[in-house]
């Protein structure tokens, strides 16, 4: 058997209530189940965890690395963006 | 110390015992398995039930080495006993050929362990009961995991069918042990340090049946059963895991590292 007959898999782990999933890597696995099970043995022996989503690699639409100019720079020079800039008035706590 | 169970210390040292060999020989037979897993995801998966079950294993030999009080440990009823001393059933020390057999080993065993275990978290030994406890978990995962194997292969290829239906009608016949009550279960019994064996059959029925049918797999019929193993009686089998496993100690008595 080799590898290429079983699908990828990303895995993501919650560390506890609470906290997003986090992607800890990936394995190989027959089916989702199959996944889920492997993934326990991986990555969640040290008690990493309190839940797991399997998601097959292909079925995860990712951004090309190539295209990070027109998507992510011009957001460069806008730093309007982030509330640095409003004064705060006076007896406002929070906001 | 725990409170121990009025049962005959000779006999509570054998039932325990029994527990361990199935655990420990278990152990070694999958440990051995590692670098040849068929992935190395399910090889993983192999490895930690082999820890899984070294560690009930030397729970229940340190359990047993204690209330025996000639001064052993665990260490020596593992590596320095040798096979007519050993308890196990017949089923854990069947050789492997390929991953069917692995799988349908562990399932028809691993199907009567939880069961065993879960009625031991009611022992009256309560040492006994808080190993028990922790390994149910453990059991009841590694059930989990060879159902689905059971299920996948059954109900796979052609191929991947007719082998592990053939590794099921070979190992069968060693599940007869695992329900035959001697003296020794009916004073553990008796004192209610252990079930009754036969009182687990119906759950284990009830879970081979269901899996096997998800597999489409056939049930091999009533047969003749072979036995022994849980008085020391062995295959040849047993003799060479052992050989392996206790080398070591044998050789270099008392080495540490």
């Amino acid at each position: 058997m080799s590898n290429e007959s079983w699908p990828l898999f990303e895995i993501f782990i919650r560390a506890r209530s609470g906290l997003s999933h986090r992607h800890v890597g990936s394995l190989h696995a027959p089916d989702a189940a199959m996944a889920l099970d492997n993934a326990r043995d991986l990555y969640t022996r040290r008690g990493e965890g309190v839940s797991i989503w399997a998601v097959r690699a292909t079925d995860i639409a990712t951004s090309d690395p190539a295209d990070a100019a027109e998507l992510f720079e011009p957001a460069a020079d806008k730093d309007y963006r982030h509330p640095t800039y409003y004064e705060v008035p006076d007896g406002v706590e929070n906001l | 110390m725990s409170a121990v169970a009025a049962m005959p210390r000779e006999a509570h040292v054998e039932y325990l015992l029994r527990l361990a060999d199935n655990a420990l020989v278990l152990g070694q037979q999958l440990g051995a398995l590692v670098t040849r897993g068929p992935e190395l995801e399910e090889e993983m998966a192999t490895a930690n039930f082999a820890l899984d079950y070294i560690g009930q294993a030397r729970f229940l030999l340190s359990h047993a080495a204690e209330l025996q009080g000639e001064g052993r440990s665990e260490d020596d009823l593992a590596f320095l006993r040798d096979g007519f001393d050993f308890h196990n059933v017949l089923l854990v020390e069947q050789p492997s050929a390929h991953f069917g057999d692995v799988i349908v080993r562990q399932f028809l065993f691993d199907s009567f362990y939880c069961e065993q275990l879960r009625a031991l978290t009611q022992s009256s030994d309560t040492r006994l009961a808080e190993i028990a406890a922790r390994g149910v978990k453990e059991v009841g995962y590694h059930l989990h995991h060879t159902q689905a194997w059971v299920i996948r292969l059954g109900d796979g290829t052609d191929f991947s069918h007719k082998r592990v239906q053939e590794s099921l009608d070979r190992l069968w016949r060693y599940t007869g042990e695992l329900f035959d009550a001697d003296a020794t279960d009916r004073a553990a019994s008796e004192a209610g340090v252990g079930p009754d064996p036969a009182s687990l059959k119906p759950a284990w029925d009830a879970v081979i049946n269901a899996t096997l049918e998800e597999a489409t797999l056939v049930r091999p019929a009533e047969q003749w059963m072979d036995g022994g193993g849980k008085q020391g009686r062995h295959s040849e089998h047993l003799g060479h895991l052992l050989t392996d496993m206790q080398f070591l100690q044998r050789a270099y008595p008392g080495a540490q590292w």
